[in-house]
């Protein structure tokens, strides 16, 4: 009954035409900067699939707004009433069903994605994380745990096992060109798995409110050659601290496998 | 003399929080004595001596006030004073100041006190703006400044957006289902003197040493385990306000439940009714887990419990659990009662029954049950139990479906209406439309793991929580605030400086939370007080449209304060709506219905000749023939 009184193909044309200049305009920026580790593209696709979709159902809810109040407005001076329509049925479980199926999609396409960029790699390299207000420092397993204060190396190409351990309240280590963001919860370990894939330099963000010098906790990335890295660790004349590697050894991991508890020597 | 302070009364106030407050002081100090500790203890975690009577003194105040005294005196078995009404109704401008058991007083108590921590809300926004304006850290330090946004979304979250709402329907509700009162009036006023001890906690926590509470409003262990003192006036501040919600909620079940008048079937009930009670239900059920949240942060710091200590077998990820699982539900709390006022606003303004009205009360339970199994959603980085991502993030992106549906409805309702956009309260209703939907979809993207992980904890999150809250929330309220006016004042408001107050809230709102999008995904935190300089520019255009918004609400304040005492009288039905409020005159009489009213239909039959909604008991028992459904075409 509406379809006969409404102009539903111009509607739906003002819809296509808007929405594809929405989604023109915000597919053609780069929202989250640089694309460098495996993850990143993955989830940049992911918010791309997001805005198109986003940008149709905002396109239809201002084309029906802006029609309504084109169309519907009542004149100065008129007083009557609208029509009593009270529903309609077939549009109510099309509105219900329409979302239903674009969420219920949003989710798998999203589950798919988080398998992927959680697929432990063959060939990793394992990095300690320690946080405490305010400081970033890490540790390399691999050479009996040489230890770095404020500036973590990585291999480019390699997926790196972040296992990440506060010392005092939460941290949160991010670094946005990798996508990748994971508290740092004390008295438990946690686990970030990201595979950098270009050189460069960049930086760790505390983005968990962790106290007044919160803003300022920071570290340098350097991602670097394999055999760059290789030597740089070599040089490494520190150790993890004690006090650090009791959190080390008391690892109870919870993300991503199931529970898994070392005993504390 | 000795009478000025045994009658209920500001003087006797003042007293009894005194007396309380030293009686909370007394038994600490005099305990640790006998026990041969200190008198005083001054770790920063510790101060009992100052935590008691903070619990003390505000149960002094409200002792004081007369909450308590119908109640005590039946306790006791004392002869009750026969009620004689004089604390019913207000008569003159200080009867505001008074326990009252009107439930229109009450609401307007509870709309003009959560307005003002609002505006000190407000204030502290414009402060935390003026220090983001420009990278570095200029105006304040940067542990003021972690107080400074700690305290503003408290005083929002808890003493401003909730607190309102229940102010509105306060007002409202009782009158729309033609009831004289509330349920129970008395543990109304109650509910409604817990608010302001709730907000002068948060703001008194400025004066403790060590500053503000500054752990955030999630207050999250164990950074609010070892804060400085400011953290126990949150955690006993959130006391006073849940006790004081969880009150309302169970005042609004049982008044919409039993209180209704004859012929108002469920199906017959106004939708502002129908959100009030799914909100209510989801109060009575989730504000318990924040008491408790907090009172247990309060023991791990006053007691040495070890409920989140890390080092002595406590569990710091828990606490998360247990908070969001109220403060998930939360934010529908927070919007819930805003979609019944929108709903309101469009259908009389539109001259329309609404779209879709069954569904629409459906979407609302739908909201609140699916609510209760999404709170991990907050949780995807915090290092939880990898699998519990998924099914949150399912459940998640559905309760976007319920709200859809109303979105839709809305849009459903105008189509081939007559819409008046005269009032103030509609442009906010159509504006809420386009904006809530922003706040929806960031809130999809949000909900969807892979993107979670890149944003959460940045400006997007701002954005997005700006997006529902201010966009949401606080656009509705205004849409209540102005709709109901003329109702609850008997005057009319300035129409020309709604427009104003409103274009510029608009534009305000747009301009201030749009670009903390962007900052966001491209690698701004959120909560620091000092960020890199390449966000620079957009952040001082973030202030500046902050600064606006801000200003243009001071023409809101001027508009309803002089409105209230100048306006031009307002006649029983402004609007001609077809609930039972607008069948009253405005302001309704003390106690609302000289007759109480009959309901014969739905409740916005608009459009349909003869139809009515409710007709009172004078009008003869006359009930038109041809009653129409609402059930959909």
């Amino acid at each position: 009954m509406f379809s006969k009184r409404l102009p539903i193909a111009k509607m739906a044309a003002a819809v296509v035409a808007l929405s594809a200049v929405i989604a023109a305009v915000m597919l053609s920026i780069n929202w989250n900067g640089a694309e460098d580790s495996t993850a990143a593209p993955k989830i940049d696709d992911l918010l791309n699939i997001e805005i198109v979709l986003s940008s149709i159902i905002f396109s239809i809810v201002v084309v029906a707004l802006g029609y309504a109040l084109y169309k519907f407005r009542a004149k100065p001076g008129d007083e009557s009433d609208g029509e009593p329509i009270h529903g309609n049925t077939r549009l109510e479980i099309t509105w219900t069903l329409v979302p239903t199926i674009i969420v219920l999609f949003s989710g798998a396409w999203s589950w798919k994605v988080l398998n992927e960029i959680e697929e432990p790699a063959a060939h990793q390299l394992t990095v300690d994380v320690f946080s405490q207000q305010y400081a970033w420092s890490f540790g390399y397993p691999g050479k009996e745990y040489a230890y770095s204060q404020g500036v973590l190396h990585v291999p480019v190409n390699r997926q790196i096992v972040f296992k990440m351990h506060s010392q005092d309240v939460i941290h949160s280590f991010w670094v946005p060109q990798w996508r990748i963001k994971k508290d740092n919860v004390p008295g438990i370990t946690t686990t970030a798995l990201i595979t950098p894939t270009k050189i460069g330099h960049y930086q760790v963000i505390c983005t968990q409110l962790c106290g007044f010098g919160h803003a300022a906790m920071r570290a340098k990335v350097i991602v670097q050659s394999e055999s760059a890295f290789d030597k740089w660790v070599e040089g490494l004349k520190e150790k993890v601290p004690t006090p650090l590697m009791v959190s080390v050894k008391q690892d109870t991991q919870t993300n991503p496998e199931p529970l898994e508890q070392v005993e504390a020597e | 003399m000795i009478a000025t302070f045994t009658r209920p009364g500001w003087y006797r106030a003042v007293l009894c929080t005194v007396l309380a407050a030293a009686f909370g002081f007394g038994i600490v100090v005099l305990l640790r004595v006998i026990s041969g500790l200190p008198a005083m203890q001054t770790e920063q975690t510790g101060y009992p001596q100052v935590v008691v009577p903070l619990i003390t003194a505000p149960l002094g105040f409200l002792l004081g006030i007369g909450c308590f005294d119908y109640w005590i005196r039946w306790g006791i078995g004392m002869p009750t004073i026969p009620d004689d009404h004089s604390s019913h109704g207000a008569y003159s401008w200080k009867d505001y100041f008074k326990v009252n058991t009107d439930h229109k007083v009450i609401g307007i108590q509870y709309i003009v006190t959560s307005f003002f921590f609002f505006l000190v809300g407000g204030l502290m926004a414009m402060l935390i703006r003026a220090e983001l304006a420009q990278p570095g850290t200029q105006i304040v330090s940067a542990a003021t400044f972690n107080g400074l946004f700690s305290t503003h979304a408290v005083l929002m979250i808890f003493v401003f957006i909730i607190p309102m709402f229940a102010g509105i329907a306060n007002y409202v509700l009782p009158l729309m289902i033609g009831a004289p009162d509330m349920a129970f009036p008395r543990l109304n006023a109650l509910s409604y003197w817990m608010l302001p001890m709730a907000g002068i906690l948060f703001l008194a926590s400025f004066l403790a040493p060590g500053g503000a509470f500054d752990a955030g409003w999630t207050g999250y262990a164990p950074l609010s385990t070892g804060a400085p003192l400011g953290q126990s006036f949150f955690n006993i501040g959130v006391q006073f306000a849940g006790f004081s919600s969880i009150f309302t909620a169970l005042n609004f079940l049982v008044t919409i439940i039993t209180m209704r008048a004859p012929g108002m079937t469920f199906w017959r009930m106004p939708l502002l009714v129908w959100a009030n009670l799914s909100t209510s239900l989801l109060v009575v059920a989730a504000t318990p887990f924040i008491s408790g949240a907090q009172f247990m942060v309060l023991f791990d710091r006053i007691l040495h419990t070890n409920f989140f200590q890390f080092g002595a077998g406590g569990d710091v990820i828990s606490y998360q659990h247990i908070f969001w699982f109220y403060s998930h539900p939360a934010v529908y709390i927070m919007i819930l009662p805003g979609f019944g006022i929108i709903s309101e606003v469009i259908s009389i303004h539109s001259r329309k029954p609404i779209f879709g009205y069954r569904l629409m009360a459906l979407a609302l339970i739908g909201i609140i049950v699916l609510s209760y199994s999404v709170w991990a959603h907050h949780m995807f980085v915090a290092g939880m139990f990898s699998w519990l991502r998924v099914p949150m993030m399912f459940t998640t992106l559905l309760i976007a479906v319920p709200t859809g549906i109303k979105i839709f409805s809305w849009l459903g309702t105008l189509y081939f209406g007559k819409i008046h956009t005269k009032s103030t309260a509609m442009l906010f209703a159509l504006a809420f439309i386009v904006t809530f939907t922003i706040g929806g979809i960031s809130g999809v993207m949000l909900g969807m793991v892979p993107f979670d992980i890149h944003v959460s904890q940045t400006y997007f999150i701002v954005a997005h929580i700006h997006f529902v809250l201010f966009g949401g929330s606080v656009f509705t309220i205004f849409a209540g605030l102005y709709h109901w006016f003329p109702k609850m004042t008997g005057r009319m408001y300035d129409e020309k400086l709604g427009r104003i107050h409103f274009w510029g809230t608009l534009i305000g709102t747009w301009g201030t939370f749009v670009p903390m999008h962007w900052i966001g995904m491209e690698g701004m935190p959120r909560r620091v007080a000092d960020y890199a300089s390449q966000f620079g520019n957009w952040n001082l255009l973030i202030s500046c449209f902050a600064f606006m918004l801000g200003a243009v609400q001071l023409i809101f304040v001027y508009n309803m304060i002089v409105s209230w005492r100048f306006g031009p009288k307002a006649e029983a039905n402004p609007w001609r709506g077809n609930s039972i409020e607008w069948l009253v005159s405005s302001p309704p009489p003390v106690f609302n219905f000289d007759e109480i009213p009959r309901v014969v239909g739905g409740p916005y039959e608009y459009g349909i000749p003869g139809a009515r909604h409710a007709i009172m008991g004078g009008e003869g028992a006359e009930v038109p023939a041809t009653q129409p459904s609402v059930v959909g075409t």
